[in-house]
């Protein structure tokens, strides 16, 4: 097939020292945030985004990318060791994995973790190699029309499939895409929201809203809960499975990856719902569900692997259409703005290199995470004990010194501590930042493509609908943000059906 | 009635945690089923904000939206078949505004989201002052002392690290700072020495 040329070159882009030594910092500091409760990968890429400035995107990616999917790896060790969950993708991994720890196996609940990520990511990379080039060609045909659509429709998805109210997310989305208007409007050179300040109008810059809403925010919202100071871990002794662990867990894991993969690309979904899909499905397919909560190692293997895949998977939509799936692809797609690329179905044919350099890292980074994550174990275990009230003004440091050093400006310092107070409140009021963030990304390339598609269309929105693409992918649009209702109407017919057959047993019983 | 349960072994376990014996603790947690576990962390999660919070949030993004929409009817609003600057940000202004009635209808008595302020809530207020003091004083006197200072009240008051551990671990985190990012780096952050 002709694609194979630009894959092996791909692996000629990884092995270069740089882009290999850039890769092993990523995943190493995504194992470190994946064990250190607080700070999650999309704060951390966005503490991190003004490091990219100075390397070349490839380089920049490779990184960022291994802080994702390393933070998924870290996040199995405190749940399995601690009973604490490092990431919200390794909430399920406590129920059996900790119990596993107490009955000696912790060795093997964290191998076969190592394992199943290992696979699932494999896995998902594989599919991301034969789909990725399917789907970019498929969508080299979209024109304006089909590209709102869709850009619609990932906003709408990423506000309602994450977790919190529906409407405050699509507020948040809202305020995400004003903000994207700030500034000159590209196309009538209109000053638009600047109120004559000279700083504003080329609009905000992408990255201290980044590093505010995710990285300070978290970290002040950190300051108001005083962390649980580390127990004295489970004793790890024997890291490696036993042939008959791998046996029973390698079904779970084969479904984990696949449900992994496809969760993984849907905008919204995730590493997160991946797992608790997992979890959910293998006790269904297991021959004695009661196993589950008290050490079946399926219950360790199969979320590992789906929550890898899916994480490795999310990439696809970004890569291949420019729509980030969920609020950690949202600040990579910024990482890449900064670069100067835009990412989108051309990509891959206009930058292969960038394409399958990125692919082909994640290969090794997996690679390398699977040899890392158990010599490691002891060490992260150890840098567990150091006080969350140190690492805390670390991290707010490491973010305001960073944020100066993107534009030697104090005012996107003044931006940073803004947003910061800003993120800390929503989270307060329930607010998602991250349909924020991501409409904020997606703000002025869904305008621009919303105006050009009126333009083209003369005016009459009706036009959306006779192009197959843009009609079907609005038509979901539709389904979407009705669903809720439909949902609730449902719900609420069922409860009373069975309020009503409660009701009348009861009165039989009664008689 | 787990709910009650986790709640009683969340009793036990803070006083098992203040007394730090593990072993109870290890019972403790052997009896927890994936259900009871799910309670015991919601039990220990923070309270809902509330329906004042719901409110009040909502009424500001309302102001806000009416202000939005104002200011780009004034940016012109021209046509669906030749859309001036103001549109698009009118068009949001409106969906934020009817979300903003939305949630303020549907959201009244309360709801599960977002979190009750505390007195805990002091804290990250106390730690955006310190960050805000770091913006005004780092471009007069450079970063060094702002930061320490941030260091030291963040460790000391925030964190309830002793006056001594608190005074070392910020020095030595300024140092390592100065080393990386003035040393090593050769950034240009305004700097005393």
């Amino acid at each position: 097939m002709e694609f194979f040329g630009p894959v092996l070159d791909g692996f000629n882009v990884v092995l270069d020292p740089t882009n290999l030594l850039y890769c092993l910092l990523g995943v190493v500091v995504g194992m470190l945030i994946g064990v250190l409760p607080g700070l999650g990968p999309a704060a951390t890429i966005a503490i991190l985004l003004p490091m990219t400035y100075g390397v070349e995107p490839v380089t920049a990616i490779i990184m960022l990318a291994g802080i994702f999917y390393g933070a998924q790896y870290g996040g199995t060790i405190t749940s399995v060791l601690l009973r604490l969950p490092g990431e919200a993708s390794s909430v399920v991994t406590v129920f059996d994995g900790y119990v596993m720890a107490k009955q000696g196996r912790a060795g093997a609940a964290l191998g076969i973790a190592a394992i199943g990520s290992f696979f699932g990511a494999t896995v998902s990379i594989i599919g991301l190699t034969f789909l990725a080039p399917l789907v970019a060609s498929f969508a080299l045909d979209f024109g304006p029309p089909e590209y709102t659509a869709l850009a619609m429709l990932g906003i709408l998805l990423v506000a309602t499939i994450s977790g919190g109210t529906k409407i405050k997310a699509i507020i948040a989305a809202a305020v995400g895409l004003f903000l994207a208007t700030i500034g000159r409007d590209g196309f009538t050179g209109a000053e638009r929201f600047t109120f004559g300040n000279l700083s504003l109008a080329d609009g905000i810059d992408f990255v201290p809203i980044a590093m505010g809403l995710f990285g300070l925010g978290e970290i002040l919202y950190n300051l108001e809960e005083r962390h649980r100071a580390a127990t004295a871990p489970v004793k790890v002794s024997n890291v490696w499975p036993k042939g008959k662990d791998i046996k029973e867990a390698s079904g779970a894991i084969g479904r984990g990856s696949v449900l992994g993969f496809f969760l993984g690309i849907l905008p919204g979904g995730g590493a997160t719902i991946a797992s608790l899909a997992s979890y959910a499905m293998e006790k269904k397919t297991a021959k004695d569900p009661s196993r589950f909560g008290r050490g079946a190692i399926e219950g360790v293997a199969g979320p590992e692997s789906a929550n890898n895949a899916a994480a490795t998977s999310s990439f696809i939509p970004l890569l291949t259409l420019g729509i980030p799936a969920n609020a950690t692809m949202a600040i990579i797609f910024g990482a890449l703005l900064i670069q100067g690329i835009t990412p989108g179905p051309q990509l891959i044919n206009d930058d292969p290199q960038l394409f399958w350099g990125v692919v082909n890292s994640m290969y090794i980074g997996n690679i390398l995470l699977l040899i890392m994550s158990i010599p490691l174990i002891g060490v992260f275990v150890k840098i567990l004990r150091v006080r969350a009230a140190i690492l805390a003004p670390i991290t707010a440091l490491i973010t305001m010194l960073g944020a100066y050093t993107i534009r030697n400006s104090m005012f996107d310092v003044l931006l940073v501590v803004l947003f910061g107070a800003i993120g800390y409140l929503m989270k307060k009021f329930g607010f998602e930042p991250g349909p924020l963030v991501l409409a904020f990304v997606l703000g002025s390339l869904l305008e621009s493509n919303l105006r050009r598609s009126l333009l083209v269309l003369e005016g009459d929105p009706t036009g959306f609908f006779t192009r197959p693409i843009s009609a079907t992918l609005l038509v979901l649009f539709v389904f979407v943000a009705i669903w809720p209702v439909i949902k609730s109407a449902i719900d609420k017919r069922k409860t009373s059906s069975t309020t009503s057959a409660v009701v009348a047993d009861k009165q039989k019983e009664n008689a | 009635m787990k709910l009650i349960d986790a709640k009683h072994s969340r009793q036990d376990s803070k006083e098992q945690a203040t007394s730090a014996q593990p072993a109870e603790q290890v019972q403790e947690a052997e009896a927890l089923t994936p259900d009871e576990l799910a309670a015991q962390w919601e039990a220990e999660a923070a309270e809902p904000a509330g329906p004042i919070a719901n409110l009040l949030s909502s009424l500001v993004v309302l102001g806000l939206s009416i202000a939005g929409m104002v200011l780009s009817v004034g940016l012109g609003l021209g046509t669906p078949a030749a859309p001036a600057a103001g549109m698009w940000p009118f068009v949001i202004s409106l969906i934020a505004a009817v979300m903003a009635v939305a949630q303020i209808i549907i959201g009244r008595a309360g709801g599960r989201d977002g979190e009750k302020f505390s007195a805990m809530s002091w804290y990250a207020a106390i730690g955006f002052a310190t960050l805000i003091l770091m913006v005004v004083l780092m471009p007069v006197i450079g970063f060094e002392i702002p930061s320490l200072l941030l260091c030291f009240v963040w460790m000391r008051w925030l964190g309830g690290e002793r006056w001594r551990s608190a005074t070392i671990y910020s020095i030595l985190i300024v140092a390592a700072f100065y080393a990386i990012f003035i040393a090593a780096l050769g950034t240009t952050i305004p700097r005393l020495f």
